[in-house]
């Protein structure tokens, strides 16, 4: 049997259903990754057609766009792959998913993509929404019009994916290229500068040409002599560039009109679902709306609480027995210490936050999926622009409650750069979930389980105080910044809002698997390297430091029991280290914070990423504790006590303390990484770094001194 | 007088495209389907009165700033 491998692209209006799309394709054989050269998120995936020979697919989702000519960051790249044969995802076959409800606009896309010369399939989707509004669509009479195949698909029951694969097996397969033709052909003197422009660059198709007049800055694939040309060539033509854009998706409409009035039959009156119109009124009233987005963030916080602390419980017991199974399988020696006390207390402090990490994402991807989001912009557009952001602005906030990385990257979508930058600039002020189990361990220990305020739990309302904390302190930042931060350009908010439809459950399933996936791989990798450095740091020390201080303990509890005088040991030990001395080095500046040496050793390491925090409680506390069983790391720390009043050392007034400098703190290296490709430079990082361990640190002192 | 525009409807008004104010924006709604001779009926108002959001051609709904809407202009 012959193997053919060939390259597919999936485009398409936002909401015309190419993500469920891309999911059925491709099932679980995706991933994500970064476009080469550019620092948009790239999804892609693989899936096979059985023939007579069998074609390998891979699948690459393209950012959903209205038109070929860009309006967002994001959008630039769709244009970046399809105008470069050189690109390594350009296709053999374009796939582009045409909402039939919506068919005039959908088309528009259509016909732009068909007119770059590149085999198309036109894939049409929601056929039952259109049925709906009393509108039947005749595919064939479709596919005869436009000349490409027209495929029926139901994106979310699966329907009609099999014929869809057929259809780009043969579009693949037909290597006789068909006459090029052209949904728009330009006017006379357009028609000189494409040829001058095809002669130059060797491009046989006037479309492609085209597309180097009107966006060879976006193209990436184009070097700086080139634009210039380019540059003259408009000028020598006295090319309108603007003029022309409107002209010609004017001249599309005209000629799309006739073929949708054949292909689209109606009967009656056609309108979007009753409810959808009903659940807007509710959803954008002046009261309501507000009301209830308030309740559903709310709810979310109630439920990473109250539904993940069972399974979170069951795991924290589960990691501790088998940590304790470990200890006493392995032979007793350094080998033993190093991976019960290193690696594997740093990686059992994170596990437990699996279920709550889950859950945020579900949630989150549940509120994106119902169409919700969109109304969450609308709602917030205006409060959002006198904090100088969009109503755009409010995804990467919400997104940011889950993860900054990700959240920096959906900011692509705002399409002024002025309001993109302060977006991403406030962002990692969302406390994501890698401070969740900062602050589940801390809020553990300064109140009770039991303790309710009417129908929630203390706790969790805490939880939510500190997230609405986060939320104040970014559009805070935001009003602040915008007061140094010049703005260029004239700011936008267009959005179709998508009708209300049922999460789709596999895809809610996927958006779990996958960031819990990259939670335990980047976090665990981190933390391994992490907790193999710290138990290095923390078991030997300067010189013969540490023995010298061993027998000194010794010598001076003559009447002291064995256990006493190992957990002395230890404890003595650990301070004499190299990670105790280099606790005891910046004592000096987290002291008025109220953190003792260990929590200093604990914030360095959480500087490459927060979760690293507890982690390093973990390892810490397991080394200084005495290791006759492996308590939780809530039973570390509420056994730890203060060297200087014998209390307890995590008192209310640490924990807030710690909880304030967590909300604010920018303690994560992906972050700045993220921010560092998506602004193109060291400096908005840098600033971005310094304004929030300013703010992280100011805070935790007034937390402290007004609590102690 | 200036040209009636889609910033002057009232809740559940309906209106006739007719044409667009303003350049760099119109290319922007023609693309998402606010074509001239296109009904258009506003539907919901945000809180603040601002952004609203307009359904085009009875098929989708837009939601735009009142200054974007102000580019519309109506029969």
């Amino acid at each position: 049997m012959k193997q053919v491998n060939i390259k597919v692209a999936l485009v398409g209006n936002p909401n015309a259903g190419k993500s469920t799309l891309f999911n059925d394709l491709t099932g679980l054989r995706q991933k994500t990754g970064n476009f080469p050269g550019v620092t948009v998120e790239k999804k892609s995936g693989t899936f096979r057609i059985n023939a007579e020979e069998v074609s390998n697919v891979t699948l690459v989702d393209l950012p959903g766009t209205y038109s070929i000519y860009p309006k967002s960051k994001d959008e630039t790249v769709v244009m970046d792959i399809l105008a470069n044969p050189k690109h390594p995802d350009f296709p053999d076959v374009v796939i582009v998913v045409a909402d039939a409800s919506n068919l005039q606009r959908n088309l528009l896309l259509f016909t732009e993509i068909s007119d770059l010369g590149i085999p198309s399939v036109l894939a049409l989707n929601m056929l039952d929404v259109a049925a709906s509004m009393n509108l039947t669509v005749n595919a064939v009479q479709l596919a005869m019009q436009l000349n490409v195949p027209v495929v029926r698909i139901n994106a979310r029951t699966g329907e009609g994916v099999n014929n869809l694969k057929e259809a780009v097996r043969q579009v693949a397969r037909s290597s006789n290229k068909r006459a090029m033709q052209y949904f728009y052909e330009p006017k006379g003197h357009e028609m000189e500068l494409i040829e001058e422009v095809k002669g130059l660059y060797q491009l046989d198709n006037d479309y492609v040409a085209l597309q180097y007049v009107c966006q060879h800055d976006n193209f990436s694939f184009l070097e700086q002599p080139v634009r210039a040309k380019l540059d003259t060539l408009i000028e020598k033509y006295g090319f309108d560039e603007n003029n022309f854009l409107a002209e010609e998706t004017v001249a599309r409409y005209e000629k799309i009109k006739p073929i949708v009035s054949k292909a689209v039959k109606s009967e009656g009156a056609s309108e979007r679902p009753f409810w959808t119109r009903k659940l807007d009124s509710i959803l954008l009233h002046q009261v309501w709306g507000y009301v209830i987005f308030a309740l559903v963030l709310l709810l979310v916080f109630q439920a990473i609480f109250a539904w993940a602390t069972f399974f979170s419980d069951w795991l924290d017991a589960t990691a501790a027995q088998g940590i304790e199974w470990v200890k006493v399988t392995l032979p007793e020696g350094v080998l033993n210490d190093l991976i019960t006390d290193g690696i594997l207390a740093g990686i059992a402090g994170i596990i437990v936050f699996i279920p709550q990490i889950a859950i945020l994402f579900a949630l989150v991807s549940i509120l994106e999926e119902s169409g919700y989001m969109a109304r969450v912009m609308v709602i917030m557009d205006k409060l959002m622009r006198r904090f100088g952001l969009n109503g755009r602005s409010v995804v990467p906030l919400i997104s940011g409650v889950a993860c900054a990385v990700p959240a920096i990257m959906t900011t692509r979508s705002i399409s002024s750069r002025y309001e993109r930058l302060l977006t991403i600039l406030v962002t990692p002020l969302m406390s994501c979930s890698a401070r969740l189990p900062i602050y589940t361990i801390l809020i553990a220990l300064i109140v009770p389980a039991n303790e309710m305020v009417g129908i929630f739990s203390m706790q969790g309302l805490i939880l939510f105080g500190l997230y609405f904390l986060g939320l104040v302190g970014a559009l805070a930042s935001a009003w602040l910044l915008s007061l140094f931060i010049p703005r260029k350009e004239p700011s936008y908010f267009m959005l179709e809002m998508p009708s209300y439809k049922l999460p789709r459950w596999r895809h809610v399933g996927f958006a779990m698997y996958e960031s819990v996936k990259s939670f335990v791989l980047e976090a665990g990798k981190v933390i391994m390297a992490i907790s193999i450095i710290l138990w290095v740091l923390a078991s030997y020390g300067p010189g013969d430091n540490m023995d010298v201080a061993e027998q000194q303990t010794i010598a001076a509890m003559p009447n002291a029991s064995q256990e006493q005088i190992e957990a002395a040991v230890a404890s003595i030990r650990l301070e004499t280290s190299y990670a105790g001395e280099f606790g005891h080095f910046i004592e000096p500046v987290i002291k008025p914070l109220g953190y003792d040496w260990k929590i200093g050793i604990a914030l360095l390491a959480s500087f490459a990423a927060r979760e690293v925090f507890v982690g390093t409680m973990a390892t810490i506390y397991s080394i200084s504790g005495d290791s006759e069983d492996v308590p939780t790391v809530k039973q570390r720390l509420v056994q730890e006590r203060n060297p200087d009043t014998g209390g307890q050392m995590f008192t209310p007034a640490v924990c807030y303390s710690l909880l304030m400098f967590y909300v604010f703190a920018m303690m994560c290296m992906s972050t700045i990484a993220v921010v560092y490709r998506e602004t193109h430079g060291w400096k908005w990082p840098l600033i971005q770094l310094a304004y929030l361990t300013v703010l992280a640190y100011v805070s935790a002192f007034a937390a402290y001194q007004l609590l102690s | 007088m200036s040209a009636r525009t889609v910033s002057h409807l009232r809740k559940g008004e309906k209106g006739i495209i007719k044409s667009f104010n303003n350049r760099a924006m119109s290319l922007k709604l023609l693309e998402m389907g606010c074509l001239p001779g296109c009904e258009v009926r506003l539907d919901a108002i945000a809180p603040f009165g601002d952004p609203i959001c307009i359904n085009v051609g009875g098929c989708y709904s837009l939601s735009l700033r009142l200054n974007e809407a102000s580019v519309i202009e109506l029969e």
